[in-house]
């Protein structure tokens, strides 16, 4: 399981040094800083996208939730004048109900997560719209984008959002690979009615991590809108296939129960540094895409060799 | 009807060929038809006395394109004309646009108003309506050929980049520019006639209007696409300040991408040294030249945009003349601080006037 994180490892390093030999402006402090921050919210949403795909399911939704969140809490905190935890708390608790609907829908109807999320990622869109007006909320409260303000950390601008999202793989990936709860999630992945004759409560497992998965999404809004200072009923639309391809590029297996969720944060930084690189190459960052979409499938093959490899 | 008899004649020809029992199912079609044909020859009998109208959006979402809706609605509204709406999913979306033409002519619409997602996919569809003898008005975005529509109301947008391109120049006051622009995606020819126009208004060499490629020059120090959007506009910005930490000029190609551009600079505390210019003039983004993010912006006119086209589209019907050619619906260049030899209103004007207010 180590192994598969080698690779992405390895293609980051590859992409970092490659650029640091076109730019001289790569390599530095402030620039990789900046790296950081852009992958914080697509880089969170990745984090409850992992724990969805390592017990073999999908999540459509996330970024729809995530703009739903996102409108709900700049409208709490602007329209009632909440103050901004209450307001914050509002949007994570309709991005947590939200996962906890998918949850749901998976476990007691039996629905396939595809076709759960798809669903409801549709609903969150259509309830962004609706209640926002299609507006984008302004004139937020200097808390709600406090998240994006930085400090500075050895001469380099660090952002508050940067360490909330390190916290947040770090807290996961203990969870997943110290306590029993995590090893559940792979057990239920990897052999769903195996982990239940050893009885493992796998529905409440999956109900869990759907219900986590949609606090995850609250967090990237309140990121979403601490970056861009707004609430913007637009945000989300490519969010879930971008979370999507950093858990795949990081080596977790769509096939559920393999995979560490450190290599989706490896996953989103291999995207963005392409993304910030060619820019500074002034190259346009439609290669971004185009190399993306390589990795994509060369993460793919390597995962699925590996499991024949494992037979 | 021909699309529905061709629906029709398909199944009886597999009805006997196979079993009996399907030509019930055939019978219940021809009965649906019958009732359908009626229905929508009763339609069109009461569309003589109201003109039946189509309008397709980009988007559902964007404000501006729910700015437009709201100005063809009210023209629709005083004119006794129905107004019927649709739009494709997402920007660039020409299947979706081309699905409402499909159910706007279906519906029987008279005209059909269009802001075309892709300026090539969407002729042939077009092309259909027009031959059914419906009226169609490209408005915002020309099609290619222009002439595939009977007529285009748009704002000039190679005229609004030259605007706020002269205003930049003149903000630098001799300063020699250097220059990030946050543009559209590539290809789109709104994108690259705002870019261009900017440039030529600066009094750099670009392509011409009817270009759509992005023009390049060495005061140009980082092009990125922003895809109109706050947030992909930010990160852009982000990533060309690497680039060129010395920026003194922005070029977004909206206000959002705009403001994306501001909340970068600010973040790096280089707000209050760079000029940023800007086209759309909606109220959010005249509000933001009032507050100084925004030094400049050509400011457009959708709902006037839409409301021209509905009052030729419900005159086409009532008295059969046609529109034709372009139509400018005018470009305002606004900002806070007017610079001497370049014509600007100011942000009250401005803010009076956001998007076709009247």
């Amino acid at each position: 399981m180590r192994i598969a994180v080698l690779g992405p490892f390895l293609a980051l390093i590859a992409a970092c040094l490659f650029f640091a030999t076109q730019s001289d402006r790569f390599l530095t402090g402030e620039n990789l800083s900046l790296v950081l921050q852009q992958a914080v919210v697509v880089g969170i949403i990745a984090i409850g996208q992992t724990l969805v795909i390592l017990t073999a399911g999908i999540d459509l939704s996330c970024g729809m939730v995530m703009a739903l969140g996102g409108i709900i809490m700049s409208k709490f905190a602007v329209d009632f004048g909440l103050t901004a935890p209450i307001a914050m708390a509002a949007g994570i608790s309709v991005a947590a109900l939200f996962g906890l609907t998918n949850g749901l829908l998976v476990t007691t109807v039996k629905l396939p997560p595809f076709i759960v999320t798809l669903g409801t990622m549709n609903i969150a869109f259509a309830i962004t719209q609706l209640y926002s007006h299609s507006q984008t909320v302004t004139d937020l409260p200097l808390w709600m984008t406090a998240l994006g303000d930085t400090f500075s950390l050895a001469g380099t601008k660090v952002a508050w959002g940067t360490l909330l999202m390190l916290a947040l793989y770090g807290l996961t990936w203990f969870v997943l690979s110290e306590t029993a709860a995590g090893r559940h999630v792979y057990a239920v992945g990897n052999n769903p009615e195996a982990a239940r004759l050893v009885g493992i409560p796998t529905r409440k497992v999956l109900l869990g991590v759907y219900a986590l998965a949609g606090v995850f999404y609250g967090f990237a809004s309140l990121l979403s809108v601490g970056r861009t200072g707004v609430g913007d009923p637009n945000a989300g639309q490519t969010e879930n296939l971008d979370a999507i391809t950093a858990v795949v590029l990081g080596g977790t297996s769509l096939f559920g129960g393999r995979g560490v969720v450190i290599g989706s944060l490896i996953g989103t930084l291999v995207v963005g540094v392409f993304r910030n690189g060619l820019t500074l190459m002034g190259v346009s960052s439609i290669y971004q895409v185009l190399v993306t979409g390589i990795l994509v499938i060369l993460a793919v093959t390597a995962d699925q060799l590996s499991r024949k490899g494992a037979r | 009807m021909a699309p529905q008899s061709a629906w029709f004649r398909a199944p009886t020809v597999s009805v006997m060929a196979t079993t009996t029992s399907l030509s019930a199912t055939a019978m219940a079609r021809i009965l649906f038809i019958t009732v359908i044909t009626l229905f929508l020859s009763l339609g069109s009998f009461s569309a003589q006395k109201q003109p039946v109208i189509g309008l397709i959006t980009k988007t559902e979402t964007n404000p501006f394109f729910v700015k437009m809706r709201e100005g063809a609605q009210a023209a629709a509204n005083s004119k006794g004309a129905k107004l019927l709406t649709g739009a494709g999913k997402a920007d660039g979306d020409n299947a979706g646009q081309v699905t409402a033409i499909e159910n706007m002519i279906a519906a029987g619409a008279n005209a059909i108003l269009i802001t075309p997602n892709d300026s090539k996919a969407i002729v042939p569809a077009i092309r259909k309506a027009r031959n059914k003898g419906v009226l169609v008005i490209a408005l915002d975005s020309p099609t290619n050929p222009t002439d595939a529509v009977d007529a285009l109301f748009a704002t000039d947008n190679y005229k609004a980049g030259v605007l706020i391109g002269q205003y930049a120049k003149a903000a630098l006051g001799g300063r020699t520019p250097k220059v990030v622009t946050l543009d559209l995606f590539p290809g789109h020819p709104v994108g690259a006639q705002r870019h261009n126009g900017f440039m030529i208004g600066l009094g750099l060499e670009a392509p011409g209007a009817g270009s759509n490629t992005l023009g390049t020059a060495p005061a140009i120090a980082c092009a990125a696409d922003s895809y109109g959007d706050q947030a992909k506009g930010q990160t852009a910005m982000e990533n060309c300040l690497q680039k060129v930490p010395d920026v003194n000029l922005v070029y977004a190609i909206n206000e959002p991408a705009a403001a994306g551009a501001f909340n970068a600079l600010k973040r790096a505390d280089k707000e209050k040294n760079v000029i940023i210019v800007s086209v759309d003039g909606g109220c959010q983004g005249v509000a933001d030249v009032g507050a100084g993010r925004i030094a400049a912006t050509s400011q457009q006119y959708p709902l006037k945009m839409a409301a021209m086209g509905v009052e030729a589209a419900v005159e086409y019907v009532r008295t059969g003349k046609k529109p034709s050619g372009y139509t400018d619906t005018g470009v305002t260049l606004i900002a806070a601080k007017p610079m001497a030899g370049v014509k600007s209103a100011d942000v009250k004007t401005g803010m009076e006037l956001c998007w076709g207010k009247r």
